[in-house]
């Protein structure tokens, strides 16, 4: 059988697809966060909560109104899309311009809030999501069995992070919301609706993570763990790719994802650490973050 | 003549701390108007109030024959009041073109980028850098550029000869005597008076926080001692 440097072929591709799954979460959710702390300057703390109501919303529209999985991936996004909208406008516009702490603290209850909502209902335990039948099965590529559903996973992670930095770094509104991460009062005295923007911003953001959500569905089951279970590891990717950087929350998702895959296959015991031990060392050396500005 | 621009007894407040005591100043349609003033009388802040960018103000404020005061910010620059701040606002992740084509164009007499270019070469040589990596001189011409091609009524300039070379500032000169050709109606923010005396109609001399005195340019020989006491050059 061939090795590298001692671990199966096999053993190792199957930790890289690993690792390449978890990093499209990483790059969906922190692309989120570091849109959303570009322009509203806003830890949003409430990023895995939301990515949780997309996997719950999807769930609840199959069980209750029996939308499938197809539907649910582009429905869900504008449901959460718009509830987050919904929140900016009631209450995050009131922090705009206080200490960030306030938008941390605020975020921190709503997700505390949503959590609790779903840990009544449906307890602490997942809610097993169907595989949709098209992506059942895998395919036998030779050198490793891929399932089907996972590659789709990578796949729609990857065309959805370059559509949402196509849009952030070729478009006219992506050149608004980069000049309005810069001075946003000088944007909206040259007749910009920077209010809109910041709610469309935030819509944007929860979207991705209820984007992320639905993804991940079928693959980790509907939980109302599932946002805290991921999010701390999401602010770490954020922080090593540079608070705002839109590149480098996607390049950092899936670089440091297998970079925690690869670790499980030589040196298990460090899997879980080594994403923050990378974050301690780039906060040290680089504290701006690797693609962030000093 | 209505003003194109008439404020009366304008009141602006920097939180607890008063800044404006009640400015008085009317322009028409096609001036050029010069506010003097040493640092710290109060020149930027009339600017960006009668902007709107500072909100917590007092007094009249019409442009255009309109009540400015309940407009929001976003929705003045729609009204043809166009800013140019002293700092200059060039965005560093935008190219020098993203700079030129941000501000949403409101009407259709503004210039056209091959206007702007022809005006500004420079611009068109570096469109593709970041705005940012151009020189100061080359900043200023950007920031000025990019509020013409909106078809701004009025422009408001906040020291744009501040910190630039002497063949800059000529070539800045210049500028604002085209625009004077073109129409455009310009309030300026100056404290060289030689610069502003090439292409000012007539100044506003300010102190602590009030217009002190009002003359035209062919005052300004007669003026030059009490220029001198309020400006301490």
């Amino acid at each position: 059988m061939n090795t590298v440097f001692g671990v199966p072929l096999p053993a190792l591709l199957g930790q890289l697809l690993i690792g390449l799954i978890n990093g499209s979460f990483y790059a969906l959710l922190s692309l989120g966060l570091a849109i959303i702390f570009g322009l509203l300057r806003m830890i949003n703390f409430a990023h895995g909560a939301q990515y949780m109501l997309g996997a719950f919303t999807a769930y609840l529209l199959l069980h209750f109104a029996g939308i499938g999985y197809w539907p649910a991936l582009i429905l869900t996004p504008i449901i959460v899309g718009v509830f987050g909208a919904v929140i900016e406008r009631l209450f995050l516009q009131r922090l705009y311009g206080l200490d960030p702490l306030y938008g941390l603290l605020f975020t921190f209850g709503l997700a505390l809030m949503l959590e609790g909502i779903f840990r009544y209902y449906y307890g602490a335990s997942g809610q097993p999501y169907a595989t949709p039948p098209s992506l059942a099965g895998g395919t036998n590529l030779g050198f490793m069995f891929l399932p089907n559903y996972r590659g789709w996973v990578v796949v729609a992670s990857l065309l959805v992070c370059i559509g949402t930095w196509l849009l952030i770094e070729k478009t006219k509104l992506g050149a608004y919301l980069r000049a309005a991460t810069e001075n946003s009062t000088l944007v909206q005295a040259f007749g910009v609706n920077v209010p809109i923007l910041l709610t469309l911003t935030y819509g944007l953001g929860v979207a991705l993570a209820a984007f992320a959500g639905v993804l991940a569905a079928p693959i980790y089951q509907v939980s109302p763990l599932m946002g805290s279970n991921i999010i701390i590891v999401v602010f770490a990717v954020v922080v090593v790719g540079g608070m705002g950087s839109i590149l480098g929350a996607i390049v950092t998702g899936y670089v440091l994802g297998i970079t925690e895959g690869l670790t499980k296959v030589f040196y298990p015991e460090a899997s879980n650490t080594v994403i923050f031990v990378i974050m301690a060392i780039v906060l040290l050396v680089r504290p701006a973050g690797l693609f962030g500005r000093e | 003549m209505n003003a194109l621009l008439d404020v009366r007894g304008l009141n602006a407040w920097y939180g607890e701390s008063h800044v404006l005591h009640g400015v008085d100043m009317q322009i028409r349609e096609g001036e050029t108007v010069t506010l003097l003033g040493r640092n710290g009388v109060g020149k930027t802040t009339t600017l960006r109030t009668i902007m709107g960018i500072i909100r917590q103000r007092k007094g009249t404020l019409r442009f255009n024959d309109q009540d400015m005061m309940p407009v929001p910010l976003h929705k003045t620059a729609r009204h043809g009041l166009g800013f140019v701040p002293e700092e200059r606002g060039i965005f560093a992740s935008l190219s020098v073109i993203e700079n030129l084509m941000l501000p949403p164009q409101i009407a259709k007499n503004g210039m056209t980028v091959d206007e702007i270019f022809e005006l500004f070469p420079n611009l068109h040589e570096r469109r593709n850098s970041p705005g940012t990596k151009l020189s100061g001189g080359e900043q200023q011409m950007l920031a000025i550029a990019r509020i013409l091609r909106t078809g701004v009524r009025m422009l408001l300039l906040d020291e744009p000869t501040e910190g630039l070379a002497p063949v800059i500032v000529q070539r800045i000169g210049d500028v604002l005597i085209r625009l004077k050709q073109r129409g455009i109606t310009v309030l300026l923010v100056e404290q060289n008076f030689r610069f502003a005396s090439r292409v000012a109609d007539r100044f506003y001399l300010m102190d602590h926080g009030h217009i002190q005195s009002e003359f035209p340019v062919a005052q300004l020989g007669e003026r030059m001692d009490e220029l001198h006491k309020v400006l301490g050059v």
